[in-house]
């Protein structure tokens, strides 16, 4: 029988459940993560949005920083997600996981009354993502090989580094799979 | 770009769930909250805890002391407004606070009306006991919905009432027939199209978080079990004798809500809670959650 793709969603703190209501949609099979020794079953991970502050706590808390720097299957991070696979941030209060080298700014479009909804223009489909950008971080210095799949005007807000993607806004936010669709993708192949 | 549409508003809220918000009244407090792993602090002059004690008018935090919160820490800050109060929600909004709590805790400033949230860029978080109260403050624009609990009194049963309360009607609503939804709205005194909407759903369109006597991690496990999807402490962490260290257990608690073998290890080491007040000894009329409707 063929495996079933299972796709784990770290569920410290954030918008993990939106998460998982996204990949239902795509049909595969979704379990929350919150022990180190759970990532050992699924076949992708997604790091949601949320605090990064409260993720980097608990994800030292709770020993699963380990288990994250050595996981090789694919990874999509969000917002505070991609701020943690980053390879350093401006904020000392988080310590990031350096799998992708890119920096993160954290809140750098400003408080919530700046958070926004914009089209992102992707490298892969013509027509625009239409994404939501809470108290978002932006990504600067990305090194040549980081791969910019999203632009928002000029700033970089979708990335790929091997098998990681990191976007800045909320795709689970929205009603448009194409970028879990995209991630799906990477985690077949 | 679009700023401070509703699904801009909801975002923000869905980022602070399984999280915990904590009362703070300085920016040691504040540290001490963003150190443990809170999600976002609500500034405030004094807690609920102290509101209840001093008596008076309770009223929006001086600007100054939301400043220096703001400067200290990177996560979201709240504020509270008082019901009906929109000049203290504009001064809030221009202050840039990320979220303004219209609460109960402070003195109502109109009897009648509550704010038409839908005018603001900031999103709105609001109390509620009962379902058709959630949807009066949705249908106004609230971005969140918490329990209103009963504030400052360390005892979780008013916001256990509550929340059972709106998840009972909440399942009553999905097994009604359309011709049943108009009378379910009237009954309600909720919007009648939020009510078909929830009826569809089973459940509330934004966000449902937990407040109002929450002292311990097992008071966070307990809400969350109840189906909130995060949890506020006011009094219940700088009350208690060590708050830092009651901070960081109610966080775990949060997270690992269905975990019994971890809660029973992150509250090992904890000091005394706060006191806490039997509901029966608080006054009718010095009751926080009768304020408002």
């Amino acid at each position: 029988m063929k495996h079933e793709l299972t796709i784990g969603v770290l569920g410290l703190q954030g918008a993990f459940a939106k998460h998982m209501v996204m990949l239902s949609k795509l049909d595969v099979s979704t379990m929350l993560i919150r022990y180190p020794e759970e990532l050992d079953q699924c076949d992708g991970l997604i790091i949601p949005g949320g605090e990064s502050t409260t993720m980097s706590i608990l994800i030292h808390e709770m020993k699963i920083r380990d288990k994250l720097l050595e996981y090789n299957r694919p990874i999509f991070g969000t917002c505070a997600g991609a701020i943690l696979m980053a390879a350093g941030s401006n904020d000392p209060r988080v310590t990031t996981l350096n799998r992708v080298p890119v920096r993160a700014t954290r809140n750098a479009w400003g408080r919530q009354v700046e958070s926004f909804l914009a089209p992102v223009n992707l490298s892969f489909d013509e027509k625009p993502f239409n994404a939501v950008f809470i108290r978002a971080p932006k990504l600067v210095n990305p090194r040549p090989e980081v791969q910019i799949l999203g632009r928002l005007e000029n700033e970089t807000v979708l990335v790929q580094h091997d098998n990681v993607i990191l976007a800045t806004f909320h795709p689970e936010l929205t009603d448009d799979t194409r970028i879990h669709t995209y991630f799906l993708k990477l985690i077949k192949n | 770009m679009n700023e401070g549409s509703f699904e801009v508003k909801v975002g923000l809220a869905e980022m602070l769930k399984g999280g915990v918000i904590m009362d703070v009244t300085t920016a040691e407090q504040a540290k001490i909250a963003e150190d443990a792993g809170a999600v976002a602090v609500m500034a405030l002059e004094r807690i609920p805890a102290d509101i209840r004690a001093h008596g008076g008018i309770a009223r929006m935090s001086r600007p100054a002391i939301i400043k220096a919160i703001q400067e200290t820490v990177s996560i979201p800050v709240m504020a509270k407004c008082r019901i009906g109060h929109f000049a203290e929600a504009q001064i809030l909004e221009a202050l840039e606070v990320d979220f303004i709590d219209e609460s109960e805790v402070l003195t109502p400033a109109d009897e009648e009306n509550h704010i038409w949230k839908h005018d603001f860029k900031v999103p709105f978080v609001c109390g509620c006991r009962d379902l058709g109260e959630a949807l009066r403050r949705i249908g106004e624009g609230a971005a969140m919905i918490r329990t209103k609990g009963e504030a400052g009194s360390g005892n979780i049963v008013e916001a256990v009432r509550h929340m059972r309360m709106v998840q009972k009607e909440l399942k009553a609503l999905t097994v009604l027939r359309d011709d049943e939804l108009m009378a379910a709205a009237k009954r309600l005194g909720a919007p009648f199209e939020i009510v078909r909407q929830v009826a569809k759903t089973g459940k509330l369109p934004v966000p449902n978080f937990a407040a109002g006597g929450v002292a311990t991690p097992a008071d966070a496990a307990l809400m969350m079990q109840l189906g909130a999807e995060s949890v506020f402490v006011g009094s219940g962490i700088f009350k208690s004798e060590d708050p830092p260290a009651r901070a960081k257990a109610i966080v775990l608690a949060t997270t690992y809500y269905n975990d019994p073998q971890k809660l029973a290890e992150i509250s090992m080491d904890l000091k005394d809670a706060m006191e806490g007040l039997d509901i029966a000894s608080i006054p009718e009329e010095e009751r926080l959650a009768k304020r408002g409707w």
